[in-house]
């Protein structure tokens, strides 16, 4: 089974979000870059899936040489080889047909990806990608077993859960639940450097929407404390003031 | 030209979703002067689709056909691709939720449309292009995205706008699409859902708790106050973890963002990544016995104390209040 993991290089969860250029550009000074923890699942899984030389893990990114740190933790991980698109990320369109492009010249069974970016929260890369190769996706994957060309998939749905039952090639977007992050080991720290990471061009592709300007959330008033002894207060505040209740 | 809402059922009912999907399309509508329809699939009574116009939306195609009972993504999105064609809509409008994530990619790329997922604004207008905003880097930041395309799909965040009545009459019509088989290949085996509680991502309040509860056996009171206020329970991360509620329920940076009119936050610290789902909630409340807690900061209203004392009479005090 052949399985491609797409990789989005964004800022650390902890990163303080600032902008640039009159609010127009993200500030990438200082922040520290980490593998999207939804694709880092979906990496994980894919790991799993072709362990005992059941398959073999590509991982792609599209982005510039700065991203190669990200894409070798990913192979320390336990992919096997890496492709980087030499371009610059633009948005969730762009990305996705480089994507498949690659894709559409090296048929793979199975194509993962995080439910969503941490950085846009686009949730759209997996949807294009089906679209594009005319496959089924699922978003919001909470649950990925492959059996043969059949995979089982437990999807998230608003109270409650499906399984759904689908033929690959598939395309499916990983949640928590898919598979337990794994820390890449000395071996695979030292394995990784040896593996290929080939680097591609990109393809032109139309200019569909772009991000105009950021603002910050307005910060919230000060807390307004109320004595434990005074709950009420609380329910008559919730009531008349914050309009809630 | 004109704009097509795509409403999503739950079992025979339009979901509260559903309606704010129609106000927003109402009320592009009235921006740029076009004609709104709205699009249902799957089995929805009359009566049901009816209620259509009461958020002043004339028209509704119904697609009712046999092999489209049960939400597939790829035949979905298909399906309204190709009514968005017949009625020459140059903007599909759907909710940003859990099926409409899904949907909403394949159903731009379909068209050759800019997609603005994840919408919190009415676009703002100028000639073709429309100016809309939406949540990112895990709501610490608001983007302004400029859809540059004549086509467009806007999936709008739950919760985000509310949903305004203005009633008017209904046409139904019902509409067969064509439908490939290839299209319907994802099998769905199994549905479980849980009836009687509220759907966390569309609820309007949501009570929340974390390690501070120290166990499930903990969690009857948080269902107890949830039950009260008609509302959806939710938990942070290291909760979900553990086990002691189910991962669906987490919310946060890694699990689900909500944007409730109210969230109470018992027992929970406010780490950044859980501030991430929740900080674009309209109003906070904190208890916690750590005046140091980081969530104060974030929260409207705060009672510094021990759960297990708060919240028993919180719950006496909120029944208090519902019996007068
Ligand atoms: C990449 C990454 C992603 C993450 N994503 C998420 C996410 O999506 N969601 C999420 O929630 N976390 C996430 N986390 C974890 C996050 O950093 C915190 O560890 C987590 O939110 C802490 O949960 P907590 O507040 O329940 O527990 P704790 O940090 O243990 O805090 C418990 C709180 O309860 C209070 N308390 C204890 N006893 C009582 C009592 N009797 N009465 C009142 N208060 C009491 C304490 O004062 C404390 O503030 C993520 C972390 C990483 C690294």
């Amino acid at each position: 089974m052949k399985i491609l993991v797409c990789l989005s290089n964004v800022p650390d969860t902890t990163s303080k979000i600032t902008f640039t250029d009159n609010n127009t550009a993200f500030n990438s000074n200082g922040v520290q870059y980490i593998i999207n923890p939804y694709d880092e699942i979906a990496l994980s899984k894919a790991v799993e899936l072709a362990e005992g030389e059941k398959g073999t893990v590509t991982v792609i990114h599209v982005g510039e040489a700065a991203a190669d740190a990200t894409i070798r933790k990913a192979l320390a991980v336990g992919a096997d080889d890496a492709v980087r698109v030499n371009a610059t990320a633009r948005d969730a369109w762009f990305v996705a047909n480089q994507i498949a492009n690659y894709a559409k010249s090296n048929a793979f069974d199975l194509i993962l990806t995080g439910r969503e970016s941490i950085d846009y929260n686009g949730a759209q890369v997996q949807g294009f990608l089906g679209e594009l190769l005319n496959i089924p996706s699922i978003s919001i994957a909470k649950k990925l077993e492959i059996n043969g060309t059949e995979a089982s998939v437990e999807r998230e749905i608003e109270g409650g859960k499906e399984v759904l039952s689908v033929t690959l090639p598939i395309v499916v977007g990983t949640a928590e639940g898919v598979a337990e992050p794994k820390i890449p080991n000395m071996r695979g720290i030292m394995t990784a450097r040896t593996k290929p990471l080939q680097v591609v061009d990109a393809i032109d592709v139309p200019v569909l929407s772009k991000i105009s300007h950021y603002d910050t959330r307005a910060p919230r008033g000060q807390v307004k404390l109320i004595d434990k002894a005074d709950i009420a207060q609380l329910v008559q505040l919730l009531h008349s003031e914050a309009k809630v209740i | 030209m004109s704009i097509l809402v795509y409403i999503e059922n739950v079992e025979g009912a339009l979901k509260k979703s559903a309606f704010e999907s129609l106000s927003y399309g109402k009320a592009v509508g009235d921006l740029t002067g076009e004609k709104v329809t709205a699009l249902s699939i799957g089995n929805v009574s009359q009566e049901e689709l009816n209620k259509v116009g009461q958020y002043g939306v004339e028209k509704v195609i119904e697609v009712n056909s046999s092999d489209l009972g049960q939400f597939v993504n790829q035949a979905y999105a298909s399906v309204i691709a190709e009514v968005a064609k017949s009625i020459d809509a140059q903007t599909v409008i759907l909710s940003n939720s859990f099926s409409g994530k899904g949907l909403a990619p394949r159903i731009a790329a379909k068209l050759g449309a800019a997609l603005a997922d994840g919408a919190i604004s009415l676009p703002t207008i100028s000639g073709s292009i429309w100016q809309i905003q939406k949540s990112v880097f895990s709501n610490k930041a608001i983007a302004t995205e400029e859809l540059q395309e004549q086509k467009k799909v806007i999936a709008l965040t739950p919760n985000s706008l509310e949903a305004t009545e203005s009633a008017v009459p209904v046409a139904i019509e019902k509409y067969e699409p064509q439908v490939a088989a290839a299209d319907l290949s994802t099998v769905i085996k199994d549905i479980v859902r849980a009836t009687d509680k509220v759907s966390l991502p569309e609820a309007d309040i949501v009570v929340s708790a974390g390690r501070g509860l120290k166990g499930p056996e903990n969690w009857a009171m948080v269902e107890e106050l949830a039950d009260v206020l008609g509302a959806a329970t939710a938990c942070s991360k290291p909760v979900s973890d553990a086990g002691w509620r189910p991962h669906a329920e987490h919310v946060g940076q890694t699990g689900l963002a909500v944007t409730p009119n109210l969230y109470i936050a018992i027992g929970i610290s406010g780490a950044i990544q859980h501030l991430a789902g929740v900080s674009a909630s309209k109003t906070i409340v904190v208890i916690n016995k750590d005046p140091e807690a980081p969530f104060f900061k974030v929260a409207d209203y705060g009672i510094v104390g021990d759960a297990f004392e708060v919240v028993p009479q919180l719950i006496e005090a909120l029944k208090a209040y519902k019996n007068n």
